[in-house]
């Protein structure tokens, strides 16, 4: 079972991805900021990470970071989750090492898609 | 005293001044001979041996009128403060070294004009001259023993032998350097030690004669009035002789001015127009001491002395008469000094207006393009020498043959007569642009021709043909035609009568010919820079109007013949700095060739100058309109040019605003996009989880709790957009001042508790207590609907940081002097120090928060601040306040 890290500061967000993932068997983790984030990545060791930018205390990209940094996640797929949409944010994102970009708002179905040609 | 005593005197004297001229000149900026006093005594150059010897004379014979001569120059001098004040700078300006180049310079450097004034000048000075020489023959022999020996000629005459030393002495200080514009304190300083001698002397032997020949000024006066013709000798006369005061007045007003060695002494060696000050009470008090005796050795003269002897020398023969030999020859002096200032100075002046007025232009200008430097300096200096013995040499001569019988104080008048030929060139030249050349050239020909026909045709048909009955009987018989009254006025004094009727038709032909003929644009030119000096003194070269084609190269040749190749390096170098011109230049533009005009002046006179220019420059007429206009132009430049230092510096401080201006706006740009942004963010996020909502939705199997949840987060979701989307309106609303406020006098109580009721809800449900002091009858102007926005958004922000069941918010209401203060507080967690300043900032979220963001839109506290702005309130946060947080808004008692 594939294991997902979902990292956003919005409940209502986070609870409609947390649904439609777990009903495809994904082993879904929900995280609401950069700190608890790295907390479970290092624990369950997900196999991709849907990552907000925008955040209190510890942002996307500084997140990110950390991931890169850290001996346990080489194999963690970080794909960028973020109402940022503009040219240079994407460019931005992908240059600081995600391994995708979408923008919100998204489509599901397209997510889901996507991370599962991304990670079987 | 034996002849030779008086001549080694007379000797040694002027070695003496020799000696202190050379002191002066070895020491040019020192203080002795740079000061007001120096000045205002080498104007006392104006008190000749007419006034040492020749005053005493007419008081003795025609009592006070000789007072007359002396009152034009005191009444003149406070004028001085205007008119010689601008015609020294105008000299200074255009390197102006004598009358007549003044006069020619200011009608276009007319040569003719030139010419003519030095001629009349020399009509009236030499002669003049001829009577200081004569004075001087007269006292020598009148105090030396020898009285047996009569001179048979030139050769053994002592007067003779004075005469060249007097031509050495000029010619040696006076002609050191070419340009006449330069200074010569070695000359000046000595007229100036003269003028304290003779001044001394003269004041010795009057008080010699009031209190040692008589017992003081009553005794006199009592011994006086015992004579017939006392009574005339003391009285004014009636209204002719009131006339005949008048108009000595007018003339001696105008000699002061223009009188060749006063235009001397007053303006071209000037240093510094602050001396006028001084001069203007100092030289009228040299005046007055000169004259306070007079009157009294001429009435000790008549008591004591036989009418038969020359009423002139009363203070010569009075101590003669005692046998006083030390007074004697103490009177000698001064007189002798008296008469070689006047002589060193007029022809000083005399030879340089001959030698640049009359020579050069006419003669020599050729020959002086074609020498070289050193052989010019040379030609210069040699032509004004020879002038200066040539003069000296007529002089001597004329007095020889002519003035045997005339009087000093006549031959004076006729001088003065002529001299006042210049006076409407002159004056009105200064105030009345319209005046010409040809007005002033036909002013002074008719002027002079009338002085000739009323004062010097008597004179020389006395002496040539004394049959001839024209003067009594006027020309042809018509007795309207007699020179000495003519048109009939026959109670003026001769004088008086050539005067009158000569700058009557001066003035006259010049106003009439100025009139009739507009001068071509150089006169114009110079006309304008003239009369309106105070507008262009500081212009120079810009002022000067010039049209045409000439050659630097040209130019240069040219000057560098009169002035030597280095310093016309020199003075073209620093030309150039100063107008910024490359000195790559080729062609040479109007401000060069006035320049070029102006360093030549000084050497060879204005009207050579330009000759000389113009026979390297092609000149183009232009039209007045241009001239003024270039005028204008020159003189805005000028303006501007000040302006422009002025401007630059304003320009400097306006980049700098401009700078931070720009800053400011791209701050606020950064802070647009920002916004932007951030709206953009706030947005996208309820309407992504709408749309994530809907779409899991699609799924059926879905339980239906869960499918209620989804449906109550997307009705949540449309809330939030709904306020997001309204107070982002609101809040732009706001900043653009769009929103009209409905500002009235009302009770706040009845608004906090209706701001209260609002939220009554929320807060029950969370169990948080609200309390409210109420203070009944507070009125303060506000829109209630505004205030109400603000309390509901501080009460929601409490409620929302509070915890349930112990929070509690306290509303508090401070009445001040000028304005009413809300207080919001509650014990929830507080802002953190550091988001104190920026919780009014749009969509400011705190770093800081640990916990879930509460909801908001984050524009909550941005628009309360830009309400507040509306009101002329404001809201803060209290730092002070502890134990949770606590917001204060202001709301100001009158609406201003």
């Amino acid at each position: 079972m594939k294991k997902i890290l979902i990292v956003d500061d919005e409940p209502n967000i986070v609870m409609s991805l947390e649904y439609a993932f777990k009903k495809k068997d994904f082993g879904v983790f929900i995280a609401r900021d950069g700190t608890e984030a790295l907390e479970i990545a290092e624990r369950e060791k997900p196999d991709l990470i849907l990552l907000d930018i925008m955040m209190p205390q510890m942002d996307g990209y500084e997140t990110l970071k950390r991931i890169r940094e850290s001996e346990n996640l080489g194999q963690t797929k970080v794909v960028f989750l973020s109402a940022k949409s503009k040219e240079k944010d994407i460019e931005k994102g992908l240059k600081m090492g995600a391994d995708g970009y979408m923008t919100k708002p998204f489509s599901i179905k397209k997510i889901i898609s996507d991370v599962e040609e991304m990670i079987t | 005293m034996s002849n030779y005593v008086v001549g080694l005197i007379i000797v040694m004297y002027l070695a003496m001044l020799f000696v202190l001229a050379y002191f002066a000149e070895k020491n040019p900026r020192g203080k002795w001979t740079n000061n007001p006093y120096v000045y205002t005594l080498s104007l006392a150059v104006y008190c000749t041996a007419w006034t040492y010897y020749g005053s005493v004379g007419i008081a003795s014979r025609s009592g006070i009128s000789f007072l007359a001569i002396y009152l034009g120059p005191v009444i003149s001098l406070p004028l001085w403060i205007v008119v010689m004040k601008k015609v020294i700078r105008i000299s200074k300006q255009h390197k102006i070294s004598s009358i007549a180049d003044f006069i020619s310079m200011r009608y276009g450097n007319n040569r003719f004009l030139g010419a003519l004034v030095t001629i009349t000048c020399l009509l009236a000075i030499i002669p003049y001259i001829s009577l200081q020489l004569k004075a001087v023959s007269e006292t020598f022999s009148l105090i030396s023993t020898e009285n047996s020996y009569v001179s048979t000629g030139f050769l053994d005459d002592s007067t003779f032998y004075i005469a060249l030393l007097i031509a050495v002495f000029v010619a040696f200080y006076g002609t050191r350097s070419t340009d006449t514009s330069q200074h010569k304190k070695g000359i000046i300083a000595t007229v100036a030690f003269e003028s304290v001698l003779k001044l001394l002397f003269f004041l010795a032997i009057g008080i010699y004669v009031t209190y040692y020949l008589f017992d003081g000024t009553t005794d006199l006066y009592e011994q006086a009035s015992m004579r017939n013709n006392f009574h005339q000798l003391t009285s004014l006369g009636g209204l002719e002789n009131g006339f005949n005061w008048l108009f000595t007045i007018c003339l001696s007003f105008f000699a002061i001015f223009l009188l060749p060695r006063q235009f001397h002494v007053a303006v071209v060696e000037n240093d510094n127009e602050n001396y006028l000050k001084k001069a203007i009470w100092l030289f009228p008090l040299y005046l007055l001491l000169f004259n306070l005796f007079v009157i009294f050795i001429a009435w000790a003269g008549n008591i004591r002395l036989p009418d038969v002897v020359n009423h002139d020398y009363y203070s010569l023969l009075l101590p003669l008469q005692q046998n006083n030999q030390g007074l004697v020859l103490m009177v000698f002096i001064g007189g002798f000094t008296a008469v070689i200032s006047m002589i060193v100075v007029s022809t000083l002046a005399l030879s340089t207006m001959v030698s640049n007025n009359i020579v050069i232009p006419y003669g020599f200008i050729k020959k002086l393009v074609e020498g070289n430097p050193e052989e010019n300096t040379k030609r210069i200096k040699n032509i004004r020498r020879v002038a200066i013995f040539f003069l000296i040499v007529i002089a001597y001569f004329f007095y020889v043959n002519f003035s045997a019988q005339l009087s000093l104080f006549s031959i004076g008048l006729i001088s003065f007569v002529l001299i006042a030929q210049l006076a409407p060139s002159f004056f009105l030249g200064l105030t009345w642009r319209r005046g010409t050349a040809r007005g002033a050239e036909i002013g002074i020909l008719v002027g002079v021709a009338v002085v000739f026909y009323t004062l010097l045709l008597p004179f020389i048909s006395q002496v040539i043909m004394p049959n001839v009955k024209f003067v009594e009987e006027g020309l042809f018989g018509y007795s309207w035609l007699k020179p000495a009254q003519l048109f009939g006025l026959d109670y003026l004094t001769p004088e008086s009568n050539a005067f009158l009727w000569s700058l009557s038709f001066n003035t006259l032909f010049f106003v009439g010919f100025s009139l009739r003929n507009k001068g071509n644009y150089r006169e114009r030119n110079y006309a304008e820079m003239f009369v309106n000096h105070a507008n262009y003194e500081n212009l120079q070269e810009g002022a000067f109007v010039w049209k045409g084609e000439a050659y630097v190269a040209d130019i240069k040749r040219l000057l560098s013949r009169f002035l030597g190749e280095t310093r016309t390096n020199r003075a073209l170098r620093v030309f150039n700095k100063k107008h910024n011109i490359s000195d790559a230049e080729e062609k040479a533009d109007a401000r060069l060739i006035n320049f070029s005009e102006k360093l030549l002046t000084g050497s060879i006179g204005s009207a050579s100058a330009k000759i000389l220019l113009s026979s390297v420059s092609k000149e183009t007429p232009i039209s007045l309109v241009e001239v003024l206009n270039i005028l204008e132009e020159s003189k805005e430049t000028k303006a501007n040019n000040k302006l422009l230092f002025e401007k630059s510096e304003q320009l400097t401080a306006m980049a700098h605003q401009l700078k931070e201006a720009n800053e400011e706006l791209l701050l606020q740009d950064r802070q647009k996009d920002e916004f932007l942004d951030t709206v953009a963010h706030e947005l996208k996020t309820p309407i992504t989880s709408i749309k994530a909502a809907s779409e899991v939705l699609e799924d059926d199997d879905m339980p239906p709790e869960l499918r209620k949840q989804f449906l109550e987060n997307i009705s949540r979701d449309t809330d939030r957009l709904d306020t997001l989307i309204h107070n982002i309106l609101d809040l732009e609303k706001l900043s653009d001042n769009r929103t009209e406020l409905d500002i009235k006098k009302r009770k706040i109580n009845k608004t906090i508790k209706k701001a209260i009721k609002g939220v009554e809800q929320i807060a029950a449900k969370k169990q948080v207590g609200i309390e409210f002091t109420e203070r009944e009858n507070l009125e303060v102007p506000f829109d209630e609907d505004r205030i109400l926005q603000v309390l509901t958004n501080l009460l929601s922000n409490s409620l929302k940081f509070t915890e349930p069941h112990t929070g509690t918010i306290k509303i508090h209401l401070e009445d001040g002097d000028k304005a009413l203060r809300v207080s919001v507080e509650d014990n929830g967690r507080g802002i953190p120090v550091e988001d104190q300043a920026y919780i009014f900032d749009k969509f400011y979220q705190s770093k800081n928060q640990n916990t879930k963001k509460p909801q908001g839109s984050g524009l909550g506290l941005a628009i309360c601040k830009k309400i507040m702005e509306g009101h002329k309130g404001s809201i803060w946060v209290d730092k002070g306040f502890k134990k949770g947080a606590r917001l204060v808004f202001e709301l100001p008692k009158s609406r201003n």
